[in-house]
């Protein structure tokens, strides 16, 4: 119970801790059943997604929903791809920049908050963690108004300003804990020995034993930056938005080309699963912050 | 000065963030809070402060009580999106929690709805929701008429009494995972021991769960309904992706947006700010009680 968050690596080990002993038995076939129902219910939107992405026009009708196409085109994904391209190399131009400036401002802020008990500490960082709970929607008005008003284009610079002030409380938070519970007193004590100054100490010696913590944060402000849609309708449009305005505005028209749409979904949805799949441990780990006490 | 030298470059280091974070948090609430109690009805510009007009009008005079009936939505959204995704998180890692092979593999699947943004997952809700039935169903529906349920066949988010807490499904799909994995690890702090001496004592699988690891569960509970609890009341995305915005489906957090496409600062400012409460009541007081415990441990 030592923190608002999941400790350390921040990286929680969801395995069991020591192997299961093999129990046969009903239970066991009861459970294995069950994990196998909802395995299939929690992929059948993927399966949709996916069979009907490959469809051609005629074999979409309401009789042949479920089944595999006909005949497998790429049509749907040519046309989804040709109307989200210029936005999904933006994204990229956004969720990058974001998920480095956020993660570097979390370290130092994380750094001080763990090692600096200076007065007052505590309620800085509760008002530093309330930031990341609000809807946006209650700074949405005036931020639009200072953006319009200082004359800034809407789009991706803006976007990137803006993931960045508000990713503060979660990669602050993330490096707080993991700075509290992995960096041994003695090694920042050692370096102020030495007469290291406290942007030394984090710059030499703190930065390099970070990689853990950058690793979850970039992950996770990747993630939220590319999956973003509220702060991508107020600041942005489709001409120079994010790749949700784009495939909001493929997917959300009247009638839409459903397999045009769910090829543009799943495009869209390619490089966080990318990134889900190749280091799902860390991308845990954010998930985890700024709720489990363990 | 002393002292100065000792704070003094950690404050430095702190204080970029904080001077963000006062003007972008803080100083932006209070601006739109100025805005909820003026006149800006239009893009001409306030004339003057009227108060908590705004507020009250929101609640006895807005047209057909959209505003009641907003929160109404959100309500019914909030209480099954709550229950659902507790529930199959709980029972996801109670299955999960020992005794399965390839629970790397459920986990990871389980888990990765999560990755994926609700405007992308909203395409396939859409789609999957038909609210079609009998011959012509497609989506969810021809499963079930193919299941032999036909009497489960429904009008989904299209039912104007009972729709929210469908549209509440895509969510429960997303964030279940999310619960489990909060569970899961629960499950993974408790000391062997534990369960072993529960054991001992000739305690039964039943009375173990209840009595021993249950318990234990509690503040991981909390933090899943907390954190669930505020994802609920902010809920944009996925409904501007499956319905669109529109009267049968709208939330407090659309009906913002909708409202500002009308150019009323002041009554979309109102609502902001009603939202930011709701949020607050919730999170403020778990905020100050995770601080407590994080001193007293």
């Amino acid at each position: 119970m030592t923190a608002v968050v999941a400790p350390p690596e921040s990286v929680p080990n969801l395995a069991p801790a020591r192997k299961p002993k093999r129990r046969g038995g009903p239970g066991a076939i009861v459970k294995y059943a069950l994990a196998l129902i909802f395995l299939i219910i929690v992929l059948m939107p993927m399966y949709v997604l996916i069979v009907t992405s490959f469809k051609s026009g005629s074999d979409i009708g309401v009789a042949s929903q479920w089944s595999l196409p006909e005949t497998w085109t790429m049509a749907s994904w040519e046309k989804a791809w040709n109307a989200l391209r210029p936005a999904f190399f933006r994204t990229f131009q956004l969720a990058i920049p974001v998920a480095i400036i956020s993660s570097l401002i979390g370290a130092a802020n994380g750094f001080v908050l763990s090692r600096w008990r200076f007065p007052g500490a505590d309620v800085v960082f509760t008002l530093i963690l309330f930031g990341m709970f609000i809807p946006y929607q209650a700074v949405m008005i005036p931020l639009r108004e200072i953006v319009t008003t200082l004359g800034i284009p809407p789009g991706i610079t803006t976007l990137v300003f803006v993931h960045c002030v508000y990713g503060i409380p979660i990669c602050t938070l993330i490096f707080r804990n993991y700075y509290a519970t992995t960096v041994p007193e003695e090694l920042i004590e050692a370096a102020r020995v030495d007469g290291a100054g406290l942007l030394r100490t984090f710059g030499r010696i703190i930065l390099p034993i970070s990689i853990p913590g950058f690793v979850v944060t970039i992950i996770w402000q990747f993630t939220s930056a590319w999956n973003d849609y509220l702060f991508a309708i107020f600041l942005s449009n489709t001409r120079n938005g994010p790749i949700t305005i784009a495939l909001n505005a493929l997917a959300g028209a009247q009638s839409p080309d459903y397999a045009a749409s769910m090829a543009g979904a799943l495009i869209t949805s390619l490089p966080t699963l990318v990134v889900y799949v190749l280091l799902g441990r860390w991308f845990i780990g954010g998930l985890m912050a700024g709720s489990v006490k363990s | 000065m002393r002292k100065l030298r000792h704070w003094g470059p950690g404050l430095l280091l702190l204080s970029p963030s904080l001077i963000l974070l006062a003007v972008f948090v803080y100083g932006l609430i209070a601006w739109t809070t100025k805005v909820s109690v003026s006149d800006e009805h239009n893009a001409l510009g306030s004339k003057g402060f009227v108060g908590l007009e705004n507020y009250t009008k929101l609640f006895t005079n807005d047209i057909n009580d959209r505003f009641t009936h907003s929160l109404k939505n959100l309500l019914i959204f909030t209480v099954v999106f709550l229950v659902g995704a507790m529930f199959f998180g709980l029972l996801w890692a109670f299955i999960l929690e020992r005794g399965i092979k390839a629970e790397g593999f459920f986990r990871t699947v389980y888990l990765f709805p999560m990755a994926v943004s609700f405007v992308a997952s909203g395409v396939v809700w859409r789609w999957l929701m038909n609210p079609n039935k009998g011959e012509s169903a497609g989506g969810l529906n021809s499963v079930l008429g193919g299941l032999g349920l036909d009497f489960l066949q429904n009008t989904w988010w299209t039912n104007p009494d009972w729709g929210m807490a469908a549209m509440a499904i895509p969510a429960i799909w997303q964030l279940s995972g999310y619960v489990m994995a909060l569970f899961l690890a629960g499950f993974r702090g408790i000391p062997q021991e534990l369960r072993e001496a529960a054991a001992m004592d000739g305690a039964s699988t039943y009375r173990l769960y209840r009595n021993v690891i249950f318990p234990q569960l509690t503040p991981v509970a909390l933090s899943a309904l907390i954190i669930l609890g505020h994802m609920s009341m902010k809920m944009f995305d996925l409904i501007m992706s499956v319905s669109g915005p529109q009267w049968l489906t709208e939330v407090p957090a659309i009906y913002v947006w909708q409202t500002l496409l009308t150019s009323d600062y002041a009554k979309a400012a109102a609502i902001s700010i009603i939202l930011l409460l709701l949020v607050a009541v919730v999170i403020v007081p778990y905020l100050i009680y995770t601080n407590r415990q994080e001193k007293n441990a």
